[in-house]
Formats: C-alpha cells, structure tokens, sequence
C-alpha cells in the first residue's frame, strides 16, 4: 500500500476537501489500485525524453521579430481587453452572498 | 416531417423552400422530447425561448427569400459543459446546480451565428468525468438502442440525443475519448478534432491540455458540416490555432484510392472483444476494397497511454477545479463559521465521488516528493506517445482501431471499480495526449444488435483526410 490514510488525509488537506470517513477509506483503496496500474510507467527508460505539457508549441507560426512559437498567441496590450469586463451587476449576479457592491464571504480570521 | 435521418441538408432546406418552419421543427423535436426523453435522461436543461426566437429569425429570412446560413432553422444540442449566456449551465454538477452564465461559449456562439437553433443542453458525467454518463450528479442517461445499457460518457446525452432523433447534431466535449466512445456505443459519427483546431473559450475545463469541443451526427458530412462552423482561431482563446480553415464538404468528395491506411497491433490486443475485432476487420477490408493500402504499424508505448493519461487529467483537473469554492458563483455550504470550512464543506458536499477521487488522484501526483515520479514522468511518456504516431504518419495517411475495446456495457457493471473504467478509454486516449483528430463511425453490430464504432485517426489539423476515409467507408457500407 503506497497511499495510507494519513495521505489520504494531508491531501484532502491540500485539496480543500474534508471527506467523510467512509470517503476516506474507499479514497485509500481507489488511490492505491489506480497508483498499482500507473506505476507500469517505470518500465520505460526517459532519462533521454523531454516532458511534454501541452501541444500548442507544434502549430505555432514563429514570427520574424520574436521568431518564438507561441508569437501567434501574444498581442499588443490594449485597454480594455478583448471583451469590456462584466457590470457589477452581472458579476454578482451568481454570488451565494453579497452586499451589492462585494462578494460576501464567513470572517477569513477569527478574534 | 421525419424527425428520424433527419440531416442537416434535409432541415435546413425545409426550412429554405418553406416546406416546413423551423419553429414547427424545433416543436416537433420538443414534442419528441416530452415524449421519449423521461426514459433517456438525454437533457438536463431546455432552452425553448432561445430557440424559438432563433427559429422564427430564420423563419423570417427564408419567408424573405434570403439565403439560410449553413445551420439555418437546425435543432442542435449543446452539451453542459459549454456556457450559455442566460441558460442554466450545470456542467453535470450540484456545485454549479443554479449557474446562469453571463457570456457564451464560442462554438456556441459559432453554432447560432451560423442559424443553429439550440433546443437545450445534454446530460453529462459531472465536469466530464467518466466513460458511462453514471456520474452525473441528475440523473443517468440510458442508451437509446438498449436502455438497460450505458451510451457511453462522458458526453452521453449528446450522443444518445443524436441517436434518438431528439437533435439533429449536437456538440460534446472530448477529454479522453468523450465524444469518440459514445459514438460508438450509440451507433452514431462522433469527430474529435485536432487540439487547436477551435476555440476551447466557455468549454467549462477539465483538463486545459487535453480537452476539445467536437460534434455528433448520423452522418459524416453533418459532422463535417459542423466541423467547418466552430473551427478557427478565436482571439479568445490563445491555444486556438491561428491556421486556415479547409473546406471539409469539398474534401469529403475526394476519393480514397491510394491512401496509406496504418493498422496498429497494440490496438487489437488482449481485452478486445471478438466481436468488436471482427467488426473491425471487416471495416479494414472494405476500405482495402476501396483501393486503399493497408500497411502494418506499431504504436509501441500504448499501452502506457492510460497512465500517462489518468495523471496528466487529474493533475489538470485538480487545478482546474480549485476554483469551485462557493464565493463567486454556483453553491456554497451554509453551516460554515469560518472561510476555509466554507471553501471545505462546500466542495465537500458540490462534488460527486469521481470528482474528489479525480481531484485528489491529481494533487497527489502534483505533491511535494511525487511530481518528479508522477506528474513529470508522465509528461516525458507523453512525449514518446506523441513521437510514435509521430513516426506512424510518416508511413500511412491514417490510421484505423476501435474505438472501444467493446460494446456498450450495462449500466452498474462497473460503477464500483474506477480503474476498470478508465480502462475503457484505452483506445481514445492516445489521440487527446497527441493532439491529433480521430472520429468514430459506426462499423456493425453485435448479435445483441448493440452499435460498434470504428475509430479513424488522422495527423494534426488533417481533419480533411480523416473525414474523407470516414465518408468513403460509410458510402460503401450504406
């Protein structure tokens, strides 16, 4: 077993979750048996392999004055952005809690 | 009209030559709905005033003379991951129950600039997690050849809404193999296009690196047809690709003689049931009929896809998802005293179970002492997946698997065991770690009459080539 319960618990931690006791150890059992199949990926040999975290660097146009594959995604800063930033109105309109002007939200640190 | 075959040609020129109206069509798709969808569970929301306002927009202009757009008066389903501004958007999840979004997304967008008419938004598995739509935080959706069976997941309800004549085409999103594998259990054409090819802008995200937005249809040509409307650079969305768009009609016409197919023997290995390898043998054939050369590949690191895959979404994922905490939108835990127990017992009590299992798979592997052992590693195997179709394309033009090792399973059969349910994304994984396109056309059945799905893989941004093979094969088997 290479997740135990203490794991289990730290990374709820991590995670913003709390998780109930049954959670807790089916978490255990799920983790491990996925784990157990993921760590097939120590048979293969990358000492020589670069990572790879996304795809978007292959389709890149790289233009003459930066020459970087990713130029097609930059722009020149402007005001405003691309789309005017929502009312307040809107912005809150999902909000669990507001005073109309804020979010509102329980007391962050106590007396 | 016939709701069933119905295509996009069809509906749109109906509504073009004033044989119907494309508000009596989209009645008679709700009607359909009302009716048969109680035992689906295909939508979770109905949009009925968007659409009607739509339909009678396009009403207006055909009753004017003036030329439809390519969607024009078609009744289309959106799956819940995508925002739509003013229309609930649950992404399959309690935590987002009562989220109204104040902007849409762009393939959205694309779709009803284009004359789409949006009846509603489909069921899914919660955040699209899940290869059988069980993990929606609603209600399952039954597939509409068998209802004792899943329809795959996790855009289930796009694909079972396509399959029961209660959408003319919808679009899903694709993580894993979200739209390629429901296809297949649903007997109809479901197309992942290449990463970049659209704009991945209000697709609620998953896995930022993996996901796309892609279309259902019951045939390859609506599927290219709604290909050709999301595609395209959005400045929304700085991974959409600043390429040309092909016309992919045109290219569907091309013929296929002499095309380089690959056939891969890591994909018809062990667990692929008999029947599906026979399908799939004869799918090979009839295209060698056709004149096209079938050559033997190897794609010789699948079999760590699933790996490499499971660490790389839920690291994604629990990123992603971290923005889920009850302050700015969707639900918030009313019994917290303090913010972090506020921020706790919100997720606590918004996520299902396969999204804290997926979270927490996810933060384990970015944590301190395992990201080099987890996370990087799975990066570096991303690299040798990617260089092996890499190697493939320079030999063949596509290449042809299944798109499941089986058919569509029962509903329960494996709820209780997660790894042998991301085992069924074995297949559809490779292409969303590559990047590259892949469609699912329906290839025969099993003698439980259950629908089996042949999946076409293409290099990046040729989807030209992987719609072609698709709609020269369906031709031939019509």
């Amino acid at each position: 077993m290479r997740v135990s319960e203490k794991d289990v618990a730290y990374v709820a931690d991590l995670s913003n979750l709390e998780l109930s006791e049954d959670e807790r150890g089916r978490m255990v059992r799920d983790l491990n048996s996925i784990l157990g199949h993921i760590d097939r990926l120590n048979e293969l040999d990358t000492s020589k392999v670069e990572p790879m975290a996304q795809v978007s660097d292959r389709y890149g146009t790289p233009s003459p004055q930066h020459g970087g594959a990713f130029d097609y995604a930059s722009r020149e800063d402007i005001l405003e952005g691309l789309r005017k930033s929502l009312p307040r109105e809107e912005a809150l309109a999902n909000a669990p809690d507001s005073d109309g002007t804020f979010f509102r939200v329980p007391k962050v640190i106590e007396r | 009209m016939d709701l069933k075959s119905l295509t996009i040609d069809a509906a749109r020129s109906a509504v073009q030559e004033r044989k119907t109206t494309a508000v009596a069509l989209a009645e008679a798709f709700y009607t359909k709905i009302d009716s048969d969808d109680p035992q689906i569970g295909a939508y979770l929301t109905l949009s009925k005033d968007r659409a009607l306002t739509k339909a009678a927009e396009m009403d207006a202009m055909a009753a004017k003379g003036e030329k439809l757009p390519p969607l024009g008066g078609v009744p289309v389903g959106i799956k819940d991951v995508m925002v739509t501004r003013g229309v609930r958007t649950t992404a399959g999840s309690k935590i987002l129950r009562n989220y109204i979004p104040p902007y849409d997304c762009t393939a959205v967008a694309r779709m009803e600039a284009a004359g789409a008419v949006m009846l509603g938004k489909t069921n899914c598995d919660e955040f699209a997690m899940g290869s059988s739509n069980e993990n929606s935080a609603w209600k399952p959706v039954h597939n509409p050849r068998d209802l004792s069976r899943v329809p795959g997941g996790s855009s289930g309800g796009s694909a079972a809404a396509v399959a029961a004549d209660m959408a003319v085409v919808t679009l899903g999103s694709d993580t894993g193999g979200s739209i390629r594998q429901p296809a297949s259990f649903c007997g109809v054409v479901g197309l992942k296009p290449t990463y970049g090819r659209g704009s991945r802008y209000g697709l609620i995200a998953f896995a930022s690196s993996l996901d796309h937005i892609g279309p259902f249809g019951k045939t390859v040509k609506d599927v290219a047809t709604v290909l050709q409307t999301i595609a395209g650079r959005d400045p929304m969305d700085s991974t959409s690709a600043d390429l040309p768009v092909p016309d992919y009609i045109a290219e569907l016409e091309k013929p296929v003689r002499g095309l380089k197919i690959g056939v891969a023997k890591e994909y018809l290995g062990e667990g692929l049931d008999p029947e599906v390898r026979s399908a799939v043998a004869n799918a090979v054939e009839k295209l060698s009929k056709l004149g096209c050369e079938i050559v033997e590949i190897s794609l010789p690191h699948t079999e760590y896809a699933i790996s490499a895959y499971y660490i790389i979404a839920t690291a994604e994922a629990s990123s992603n998802l971290a923005r889920f905490d009850g302050v700015r939108y969707g639900y918030r835990a009313s019994d917290a005293k303090t913010l972090s127990e506020m921020y706790r017992r919100t997720r606590d009590q918004g996520f299902g179970a396969e999204v804290k299992r997926r979270i927490m798979l996810g933060t384990y592997a970015l944590s301190a002492g395992y990201y080099d052992a987890y996370y990087l590693k799975a990066q570096k195997v991303r690299a040798l997946l990617t260089r092996d179709f890499d190697e493939a394309f320079e030999k063949v033009d596509a290449i042809v698997t299944p798109t499941s090792p089986t058919a569509a399973f029962k509903l329960g059969e494996k709820i209780d065991d997660p790894l042998a349910m991301y085992l069924a994304d074995i297949y559809t994984v490779t292409a969303n770690i590559a990047g590259i396109p892949g469609i699912s056309v329906p290839c025969g059945e099993t003698k439980e009459k259950l629908p089996i799905g042949l999946q076409i893989l293409g290099k990046h941004f040729d989807e030209a080539t992987v719609l072609r093979v698709a709609s020269a094969y369906e031709r031939a088997t019509l």
